[in-house]
């Protein structure tokens, strides 16, 4: 996937990767969800198994019918909501889909800023960044709890327990996390050059 | 000459003609033999919806009965293609609504079929006998609800592998009373209950039932009812199959099988409780198809199963199977023709089960007739694929997918090119190849050199450098789909191979080298393809022409250009002022 720079001062490529990682620093924070909508291919540097789209060539379908059984619910609990829901992660197709059906489980617009039936558009989930008002993240069957959209979707929807929409002001743990973690790919990055 | 037969006579000795390419032919051979051949014409198959238009073909064909259609390229199976790309079938019902009144037969593959044009079907076509819809999307059980409730004559409603929206069982029950017609349902993909009762009663009152895939919701304690109801079943799809162990639910169970003496084909396997597999041993011995590609029961039971099928045609299993219960299969199978082995946990890390190359090899030397392969593993020789080759070289599909992208032989370490290679070169019919491992440019010099019957090939994660690609194109004279990803091709072979890209269905790639100029050039010499960029970063042109595009996916054409594009597809037409409007 290409990774070079446009020579703008605004990257948008859209990729699965962690935000922050060789990207402008100002569009982290507004990254953090925004683009996890995209689902653009990523086959990157690594050809590591576990980063690619669309691999093993198995087909929608059977994924759908086997592994896991029929239904995977999981637990979804939102920040400020009285009573938790579940939602079958099995019945839906992507990251953007699970997250419209997330907004509409708890009536609330602001955790999935695009909304737009042409498709994904950088500049438009970009200018909307600051409209998410909710983070979306997950707690992985090694109890970590993971920013949704990083991993292609037949690997969350393995191993997704459970879901948590925080609330962004809340979020200052997952803020400093997110920055932590950027850190880190920055400094290991700089490392190999 | 053509004066010689009144019309009438050669359109008789036309009916004769089933194959597309033999009418094809016909109407080649003079203006008259176009024009009789045309109107006598009642199949049409449409390999790509965006190959051509509705009003085209009925201008051509005005006396369809069937249609036969697929869209998006094969690659959407692995949600490849972003959602809203197009492959909408509605235009062609409207149009086919009004032109061809007695239309019988809709058969789609990977197409977006709504409710509305359930309805419009229902509604306008009075003959209407089969609707077979495969991996398709976008209705609702609202929609079937339409077809049962409305067509009286229908034979044949089957979903295969299609994304239904259930809103409820109740479609079924919209099938009338006086409905008798049916010969083969396939509900399979469906996940809420129908009314069981009324499955029964319409299964009863249908004496030409051959085929019946139910779906996981029904259970195994109720299936002897359906079997009883049509002990004429050719192909059975069951349901879960599982139940409480209870000896009265395994002897109706066994005595309803044994009724069904006809019975050919078997699928289903939801939740398989082994206890209940011997319940069907008495019909195993006339089985030609089992698919088993659901059933998660270990190899001890499936070889005890698959044992008892020495008549077995064709098998579907998950990799549970492991290299001793192929080794089985081998020994008592001699009739075996096609075998597909799926992972069962494809995203583990490691291997969960003991299965390798080595039931692949044992299979190719224990079964004379197979042709069709695939098969997913972890691990795979040159060694492996040569001796594959030689035991089988009347192999005509051949699909090999290694989990691990790039794996290279696990016993010398190189390039699996000498193995695919071998294949490509024994293999003399070899119509369909898929190729995974580590691969180099030579392998696709093998394959250009003596793959002269190949028709589709798919790659991944293979290759050095446009000369793998070139050899593709320069080489297979027979090719008419080419899917890529993953793959270093870039400008040069593409363009230099502009030409061949007009003998083919389509040509995808994605994640590979094409830079937006190259396209921009290839829809410019080449008015007669479809070059569509399909990239979700935005417009192509807000980047430098040098950056390659996402995916690419080129095909040809006589259609005007297609007005459904999404916001993340470029047509590029030779007008570039067209193309970004």
């Amino acid at each position: 996937m290409d990774k070079s720079s446009t020579g703008l001062g605004l990257e948008t490529e859209l990729r699965l990767g962690l935000p922050g990682v060789g990207e402008v620093e100002k569009n982290d924070k507004k990254r953090a969800f925004c683009d996890i909508s995209g689902g653009a291919a990523a086959a990157g540097a690594g050809n590591n198994k576990n980063q690619v789209v669309g691999w093993p060539p198995v087909c929608a379908y059977r994924r759908k019918n086997s592994f896991n059984g029929v239904k995977m619910y999981v637990k979804v609990s939102m920040d400020g909501a009285p009573f938790l829901r579940k939602i079958d992660l099995s019945s839906h197709k992507g990251y953007s889909d699970l997250l419209m059906a997330l907004e509409q489980l708890f009536g609330c617009y602001g955790i999935d800023a695009k909304n737009d039936e042409k498709g994904w558009n950088a500049e438009e989930a970009l200018e909307d960044a600051d409209k998410c008002e909710y983070v979306p993240i997950y707690e992985d069957k090694d109890t970590d709890w993971m920013l949704l959209g990083d991993v292609p979707w037949e690997m969350f929807v393995e191993s997704c327990k459970r879901l948590r929409i925080m609330k962004r002001s809340d979020a200052k743990g997952a803020k400093d996390l997110l920055k932590a973690l950027a850190a880190k790919e920055d400094y290991s990055s700089s490392l190999s050059n | 000459m053509a004066y010689s037969f009144p019309e009438e006579v050669l359109e008789h000795v036309f009916s004769f003609l089933s194959s597309d390419r033999d009418r094809n032919a016909v109407s080649l051979v003079c203006k008259s033999w176009y024009e009789i051949e045309r109107w006598c014409r009642r199949r049409v198959f449409i390999g790509n919806c965006y190959a051509v238009s509705p009003d085209i073909v009925i201008r051509r064909f005005p006396e369809v009965r069937a249609l036969e259609m697929k869209g998006k390229p094969h690659f959407a199976d692995f949600n490849l293609v972003p959602e809203g790309w197009g492959a909408y079938v509605h235009p062609w019902i409207r149009a086919m609504s009004e032109a061809y009144p007695l239309l019988e037969e809709i058969k789609l593959k990977r197409m977006v079929v709504t409710d509305e044009s359930l309805e419009l079907i229902a509604r306008s076509f009075k003959n209407f006998k089969v609707l077979v819809l495969s991996s398709c999307e976008g209705f609702t059980t609202d929609g079937l609800a339409s077809i049962a409730a409305n067509c009286r004559n229908l034979r044949e409603l089957d979903l295969r592998e299609s994304e239904v929206e259930d809103l409820s069982g109740h479609w079924l029950s919209h099938f009338p009373d006086n409905c008798t017609s049916l010969v083969s349902l396939n509900m399979s993909c469906l996940g809420s209950e129908v009314s069981f009762s009324a499955l029964e009663r319409l299964v009863a009152r249908c004496p030409n039932l051959r085929t019946l895939r139910l779906n996981r919701a029904v259970p195994l304690e109720k299936l002897p009812n359906l079997l009883h109801r049509a002990p004429q079943l050719v192909e059975l799809g069951t349901g879960a199959y599982s139940a409480d162990i209870r000896s009265d639910i395994f002897s109706n169970l066994a005595e309803a099988f044994s009724v069904c003496k006809q019975l050919k084909g078997l699928s289903g396997f939801w939740d398989v409780v082994p206890a209940f597999l011997p319940a069907m041993y008495s019909v195993c011995s006339g089985i030609t198809s089992l698919n088993l590609s659901y059933a998660t029961i270990q190899s001890p039971d499936l070889v005890k199963l698959v044992s008892q099928c020495r008549n077995l045609q064709r098998l579907w299993v998950l990799d549970y199977i492991e290299d001793s219960g192929l080794e089985a299969l081998a020994a008592s199978c001699k009739d075996l023709q096609e075998l597909r082995v799926f992972p069962s946990d494809p995203f583990g890390a490691e291997p969960n089960v003991a299965l390798t190359e080595q039931g692949l090899v044992s299979v190719s030397e224990g079964c004379p007739k197979l042709q069709s392969v695939l098969y997913f593993c972890r691990q795979m020789s040159n060694a492996a694929l040569v001796t594959i080759a030689r035991n089988r070289p009347e192999m005509i599909r051949f699909r090999l997918c290694i989990i691990e992208p790039q794996a290279p032989d696990y016993l010398t370490l190189e390039p699996l090119d000498t193995g695919f290679g071998a294949i490509v070169e024994n293999c003399k019919e070899l119509r369909r190849l898929s190729m995974t491992g580590l691969l180099t440019d030579k392998v696709f010099e093998y394959i250009g050199n003596h793959a002269k019957k190949l028709e589709m090939l798919s790659i991944a994660f293979a290759g050095d450098s446009d000369l793998g690609l070139h050899h593709v194109l320069s080489g297979c004279k027979s090719l008419r789909k080419l899917e890529i990803r993953d793959c270093p091709f870039g400008d040069k072979a593409l363009l230099a191979n502009a030409a061949k890209l007009e003998t083919m269905r389509s040509l995808w790639m994605s994640s590979c080298s094409v830079s937006f100029g190259a396209c921009k050039l290839l829809g410019q010499k080449m008015p007669r393809l479809n070059v569509e960029v399909i990239d979700e970063r935005g417009p192509p042109d807000s980047r430098p022409e040098s950056c390659p595009v996402e995916k690419l996916y080129v095909y040809r054409t006589v259609a005007e250009r297609r007005a459904d594009m999404p916001g993340f597809v470029w047509m590029m037409d030779g007008d570039k002022a067209l193309a970004f409007s």
